[in-house]
């Protein structure tokens, strides 16, 4: 069995365009605070999980090695995992199982991404996802997969664009509220959809920014976290779940990987019915029919459902069920694996009941968050009890 | 949760100004084709499309691989496929390869090659007018001429409106 896995505190920096402070640094700025926030010092740390994309963003090779630092392992037990775009909330799996095995009591979980690096932008960096042999020479754009998957989604449930764009307004709005924010502001459908087109169906405001930031929280064994904190939060489900790079030999309209992170997580945390039984969840967003996407994924709707769900206000911080409180990563920014750290560490602040001006009007016992990545493939799901 | 965050964002007039190295990598690649896809693009070179069949799922694997990955079996079974196909998905694009803007949309899709059971792959669309894409439009292969091609991706131009519309 397991043993029982808690969060007890959690940190992050501003999420910025570009951030003059080095990845090293943010990662100290991002640990330092989470470690503060639990009560602890370094020295009470006996491992570290961190997560981070590509060495290619930053330029920099073993990049975990060089964040080794900032992450606090200086001489620890340290590992960096790496699932693309769902690596932020992998960390979430990433640390759990160091505590579960009981191998270590505590665990420190970091993520960090400077995307501002890759100068002017990280599109080169980016490209080397797609096929080396059948699909490069084509000349692809990153924005080209989004496009088609959106555009697959939409027409398979006949979702207007208009229904896919109050996802950015509203996480945008959502993210006003974000001290850390990048991008929250104050936007309608209509800005949305007047916005540049970038690859139809996707337009400027349809897309997170790049981003520069880090996010970082302490994870503790029962025995722990009990003696540290009145009011730990538990982890209480980890999924995660691959698919094929062979992309185009699968129908894009839904994400089967994330459907079964979910189910493993949800077993896990004894969740039978996944909408009553979840009160609120961060699904990444990258770009906006992603939260769409994934909350079907999640099991928190039926297929093709969300678009109404969103319409109808269910969605929003006040209604039956919110996603992405925080505001996202469409609202307070993207750096890839510090984005998904950070819905979990919104978990962790909603579900105590420090989420300020973010927190959620009703009384929380379960939240979800997820993450998503690769050539549309990778599914990560934690699930957090207080 | 502590009211002051860290970092210090740098806008670009300030990064402009601010200390900073550079480096531009210079990395190059060859890539082998392997087994599979050695004999796809050799079929490309002759104007044909290949696809492999997995004797245990009978699915018909385009690209092809040397393995099913489903049934983790070998793969040897070639088959010659059309050069038609179905719409699945596309996107219209104003990026190029490098995010630059352009006036000409691209026009990525996803093509199901016909007889292959929804399988298919990347390639683009030509000789249509962006605005009457369709989901599900039928398409044919628009191959470059014999002497030019040379076993790539590429050899196949794009896929244009099957039966002369749309």
């Amino acid at each position: 069995m397991p043993r029982r896995v808690a969060m007890i505190g959690a940190g992050m920096t501003k999420f910025m365009r570009r951030a003059n402070d080095t990845p090293k640094e943010m990662a100290f700025e991002a640990s330092k605070m989470a470690l503060d926030a639990a009560g602890l010092e370094l020295k009470d740390i006996e491992s570290v999980a961190l997560g981070t994309a590509p060495d290619a963003f930053d330029g920099v090779h073993m990049k975990g090695e060089y964040l080794s630092d900032g992450a606090g392992s200086f001489l620890k037990p340290y590992t960096r995992s790496f699932v693309g775009g769902g690596t932020g909330v992998f960390t979430g799996a990433h640390g759990w199982w160091h505590i579960a095995s009981g191998m270590f009591d505590t665990c420190l979980v970091v993520g960090e991404e400077k995307m501002s690096s890759a100068h002017p932008h990280p599109q080169g960096a980016f490209l080397t996802i797609f096929d080396n042999l059948i699909e490069r020479n084509l000349g692809p754009n990153l924005v080209w997969i989004f496009a088609l998957e959106m555009n697959r989604y939409m027409t398979k449930h006949n979702i207007k664009k208009e229904d896919i764009a109050r996802v950015s307004v509203k996480n945008k709005g959502n993210a006003l509220d974000h001290p850390c924010a990048q991008l929250g502001m104050k936007i309608t459908v209509d800005d949305v959809l007047n916005s540049e087109t970038l690859a139809w169906p996707v337009q400027r405001l349809d897309i997170s920014p790049t981003s520069d930031g880090a996010a970082a929280f302490v994870l503790a064994s029962e025995e722990v976290a009990k003696r540290v904190t009145d009011d730990p939060i538990w982890i209480e489900g980890v999924g995660w779940n691959v698919d094929t790079t062979i992309w185009t030999n699968r129908d894009l309209y839904y994400p089967k990987y994330v459907e079964y992170a979910a189910r493993m997580a949800y077993k896990m945390a004894g969740i039978h019915n996944p909408p009553k039984d979840i009160d609120f969840a961060e699904p990444y967003d990258p770009f906006d029919y992603k939260e769409l996407h994934h909350m079907e994924g999640l099991q928190l709707c039926r297929k093709g459902e969300a678009p109404i769900l969103t319409r109808e206000g269910v969605t929003a911080r006040d209604g039956d069920l919110p996603t992405c409180p925080s505001g996202g990563a469409l609202g307070v920014g993207n750096p890839i694996a510090a984005t998904g750290v950070m819905k979990l560490c919104e978990l962790y602040w909603q579900l105590r009941g420090e989420a300020g001006k973010r927190q959620i009007p009703k009384d929380l016992r379960t939240g979800v968050a997820q993450a998503w990545g690769d050539l549309m493939q990778v599914g990560t799901v934690v699930v957090m009890r207080r | 949760m502590s009211k002051e965050y860290p970092g210090n964002p740098l806008n670009s007039k300030d990064f402009k100004k601010a200390l900073k190295t550079k480096y531009v990598p210079t990395a190059e690649y060859a890539w082998s084709a392997g087994h599979a896809i050695n004999r796809f693009l050799t079929g490309l070179k002759e104007g044909r499309i290949l696809g492999i069949k997995c004797r245990s799922c009978e699915r018909i694997l385009v690209p092809p691989r040397a393995f099913c990955e489903e049934c983790f079996i070998s793969v040897d079974e070639w088959v010659e496929l059309k050069d038609t196909g179905t719409v699945n998905t596309f996107a219209i694009s104003y990026l190029d390869t490098m995010a630059n803007r352009i006036k000409k949309p691209l026009l990525p899709a996803v093509i199901e090659i016909d007889g292959a059971g929804g399988n298919g792959f990347l390639h683009m669309l030509g000789e249509v007018d962006p605005k009457k894409i369709k989901i599900g439009m039928k398409v044919k292969a628009v191959w470059k001429p014999a002497k030019d091609r040379k076993g790539d991706i590429t050899d196949i131009k794009y896929f244009k409106p099957a039966r002369g519309g749309v």
